[in-house]
């Protein structure tokens, strides 16, 4: 049978959705308590919540994904059970998770054919790339569809992500904070689009998202979420952000922002001189990076995703090999070993934490213990592990870093992406500090603890620490450094003091003008 | 004189190559389809060995070697389909259960196939594609087996399925990332039990190659490891079916350098040469080890590289 043809959305088809008294409980920890949410059909609604609120636990449970412990949901107000994310589909439910679920080694082609309910048994390429085309050309924005999704950027990613959507004519879509991956100017142009789309009556869009922003500029309405309950919602021009940010954290203070401390001038710590790697496809991805970080200082890395970030941070912590070139730590050639980064307090924050710096099925206490596991007191000589005392540090840590973990034995992978964020940022800062490379810090959390880590951050800096901070969020980089450099096809094409340069210079070196 | 020797000796190891590949080939294109959907079957070798067991037994009773192949396919899906049941169920390994499913059907073979290694079945016949040649030695290497063009068929539809229909697109989705497959509503372990027990159907049949034509009996010391020699086989073939052809033909061809050179008259090391192929499995597994482009076509979700 074949589908009308995908992707032509009609007006006033958009779907009205409800869930009423919603519940769900993972173990002790309440996370979904009797959460109520109306999403009127063609509207754009902001889901709100600090990390840990319960946002994607909620959306899983409409998506069948988790099943709710109770609580009915409304489409069009005709109630419906939805028992897995296919039943979801074929009413005409979508969701973009917080993570992709693009198959990496099939293209994007084949990876939108196969997502149909009606996929054929037999593919007719010639027929479906055809169609694809004659789809695209429907789209305000596009996606390489003919290389192997691996080998996409985040933001093609993400916007693959939401193309297959469309593709598959849902009109419903959730998105889990979808623009946490994509530069501003993305992350504008895709949001606007899709806004254009609930103007016009053809879908619905559920948004979480932590940036308010986004939320004013466009979504129409908002509901937030706190420690699993419905605390507030309503239209957005009549809700101030103040109010938004008061009804998500309640009356927890929020971390003051620190303030630059000045430093006396100091020998570089960190160094990196004519740094080269060669990527799988044997193009250098660092392609003779010169940068120097001092002592006291914040060195912002800025530069569009996909730019040979991301291999600058694995080339210090020894996940990639270096070519040519070598870096140095206070004047020393470094060789990025367990014992160097104990004896250098070289710590670190890389992209995709729980990839990159923890262990999934660990307990978030072993996870904590990454860096000194060996050393007394959580070991006597050297090998014989103390539980006890590995527990206790992560529960002091936890409760110093407001790591939400139902214990410091629930393995890290279960705990809510801005957790496990901060759990990892624990375990680095909480040591003295001598050079500290960040990648994307704030990834995905809300204000209050991005206006905490960033604080943690210029602590650092003010005690002394060289901080390399590399981000694709140019605000970031504006507030905390001292110096800002910028990345361009595996190189620091541009240098300056924070004071000598402004958003507009930066942009247009990252964009690779002159 | 010398020139006549090397050309006795090509024209043996190609002979070879043709005649020993063909168990290799069913091997590793199941196994190949199982790694695929994202498991391993380690237990291949006990599917084999059962399978030449069938394929004789059932030739034996009922005059059909034909049959027999049929036989010894379904007694290998019945292999796979215990595996593939087996290993979807929480906690339990892929690894370890094949090699517990690999002493399973050498056991069953041994235990079922005591009252056949006396009797003789009927045997299955060679096509012979040397006809144009004069030279007998030719000839009589080109003597193949129609189940080693089968084994090239299944490879061709195998490679072009696994880009041009449905069913290839969700074994390899399942194998790449379960987890989009499940964000889709596919079902992996129903995907990845139908492959293993696809691929179990593969091999069963490589052992009725064994049984039925070549070496062509049943005894105790029928294989020799060709089951778990497929198995480095589909890495060295980084997950292509053509290419587990190539790799399937160049073990046949490594395989037969001992005898070809006895049949010249170099008896030395003839024991060293026969071991070839199980050097060449570990100098494969070491080269390939390392290779950048065999890490990015490994399936993202095989347990061997998770
Ligand atoms: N599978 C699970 N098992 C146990 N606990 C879970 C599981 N999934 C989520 N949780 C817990 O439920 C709570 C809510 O998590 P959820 O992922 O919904 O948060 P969130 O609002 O999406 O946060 P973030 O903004 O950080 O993504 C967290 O405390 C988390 O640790
Ligand atoms: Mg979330």
């Amino acid at each position: 049978m074949q589908a009308s043809a995908p992707g032509i959305v009609q007006g006033g088809r958009a779907i009205g959705l409800e869930t009423v008294g919603f519940s769900k409980q993972f173990g002790a920890l309440r996370a979904l308590d009797d959460v109520t949410l109306k999403v009127e059909p063609g509207s754009f609604h902001a889901l709100l919540g600090e990390n840990g609120a319960g946002k994607s636990t909620l959306v899983k449970c409409i998506m069948g994904f988790y099943r709710a412990d109770s609580g009915d949901l409304l489409l069009d107000g005709r109630e419906e059970k939805i028992r897995n994310p296919r039943e979801a589909r074929a009413l005409g439910l979508g969701m973009v998770y917080q993570h992709f679920t693009l198959a990496p080694a099939l293209t994007g082609a084949e990876n939108l054919v196969i997502s149909r309910a009606d996929a054929p048994a037999i593919i007719d390429w010639a027929k479906e790339t055809k169609r694809l085309d004659a789809f695209l050309d429907r789209m305000p924005f596009r996606a390489p569809l003919h290389v192997p999704v691996s080998q996409l950027s985040a933001g093609e990613k993400q916007k693959l992500e939401i193309l297959k959507l469309l593709y598959l004519d849902q009109r419903f879509l959730i998105l889990d904070e979808p623009t946490s991956v994509l530069t501003p100017q993305e992350a504008d142009e895709i949001l606007s689009l899709l806004r254009g789309m609930t103007d016009r009556g053809e879908i619905t869009i559920l948004m979480i998202t932590h940036k308010f922003r986004e939320v004013t500029a466009f979504a129409d309405s908002l509901t937030v979420l706190r420690r699993g309950a419905r605390v507030g919602g309503g239209k957005v021009g009549e809700i101030t952000t103040e109010a938004m940010a008061r009804m998500m954290i309640g009356d927890t203070p929020i971390r003051e922002r620190a303030a630059r401390q000045p430093t006396p001038p100091r020998a570089p710590l960190l160094e990196l001189a004519a740094v080269y790697a060669v990527g799988p496809e044997g193009k250098n991805v660092l392609d003779g990076v010169d940068l120097k970080v001092r002592g006291g200082e914040i060195v912002g890395l800025a530069g569009v995703s996909g730019n040979g970030q991301s291999q600058l941070v694995e080339a210090m912590s020894g996940q990639i090999a270096i070519d040519d070139g070598c870096v140095l730590i206070r004047n020393q050639r470094f060789e990025p070993t367990r014992e160097a980064f104990h004896r250098l307090k070289i710590f670190g924050l890389p992209e995709e934490p729980l990839k990159n710096a923890a262990a999934a099925r660990m307990s978030v206490a072993e996870n904590m213990a990454f860096r000194n596991f060996e050393r007394p007191p959580n070991a006597s000589l050297g090998w014989w592990l103390r539980p006890s005392a590995i527990r206790a540090r992560a529960r002091d840590l936890i409760g110093r870093y407001h790591v939400k973990t139902q214990s410091p034995d629930a393995p890290i992978g279960d705990l809510s992406g801005g957790n496990v964020q901060r759990a990892i940022l624990a375990r680095e800062l909480s040591s003295d500090v001598d050079v500290l490379i960040v990648a994307n810090p704030c990834f995905g959390l809300d204000f209050a603890s991005v206006a905490e880590i960033r604080a943690q951050i210029m602590d650092q800096r003010n005690r002394g620490a060289a901080v390399l901070l590399i981000s694709e969020d140019l605000d970031e980089i504006l507030e905390l450094s001292d110096q800002v450099a910028v990345m361009s096809e595996g190189r620091v094409v541009y240098v300056a003091p924070i004071a000598q340069t402004d958003r507009a210079t930066i942009g247009m070196h990252m964009a690779g003008h002159d | 004189m010398s020139e006549g020797l090397v050309q006795t000796v090509l024209i043996a190891l190609l002979g070879g190559a043709l005649r020993v590949s063909t168990p290799f080939m069913f091997v590793a294109l199941g196994e190949c389809l199982t790694e695929k959907s994202g498991r391993v079957n380690l237990g291949l070798e006990g599917t084999l060995v059962l399978g030449a067991m069938t394929a004789y037994a059932i030739s034996f009773h009922s005059g059909s070697p034909w049959l027999g192949v049929l036989a010894a396919g379904c007694a290998g899906a019945a292999l796979g389909a215990i595996h593939g049941f087996v290993c979807k169920l929480p906690r339990v390994n892929d690894i370890a259960f094949g090699i517990a499913m690999m002493l399973l059907g050498t056991g069953l073979a041994f235990f079922f196939g005591k009252a056949y290694i006396q009797p003789s079945a009927p045997r299955l016949d060679a096509i012979s594609l040397g006809g144009w040649s004069s030279d007998p030695r030719i000839a009589s290497a080109l003597q193949v087996h129609p189940l080693l063009l089968v084994g090239i068929l299944v490879a061709l539809a195998m490679w072009w399925a696994f880009a041009n229909t449905r069913w290839g697109l969700l074994v390899r989705m399942s194998g790449d990332s379960a987890q989009s497959a499940r964000a889709m509503g596919v079902s992996v372990d129903l995907v990845r039990f139908l492959a293993t027990a696809a691929g179990g159907f593969l091999a069963g049949i490589g052992g009725a190659f064994l049984s039925l034509y070549y070496p062509g009996s049943w005894n105790q010391g029928l294989s020799s490891g060709q089951g778990l020699m497929a198995v480095a086989l589909v890495i060295f073939a980084r997950w292509n079916p053509l290419r587990c052809v190539a790799a399937a033909l160049l073990f046949g061809a490594t395989g037969a350098i001992g005898p070809a050179l006895q049949s010249v008259g170099i008896t030395q090391g003839y024991y060293f040469f026969n071991a070839a192929p199980y050097i060449l499995t570990l100098v494969i597994m070491i080269g390939s080890a390392g290779s950048q482009k065999a890490g990015r076509d490994v399936p993202g979700e095989l347990s061997i590289t998770k």
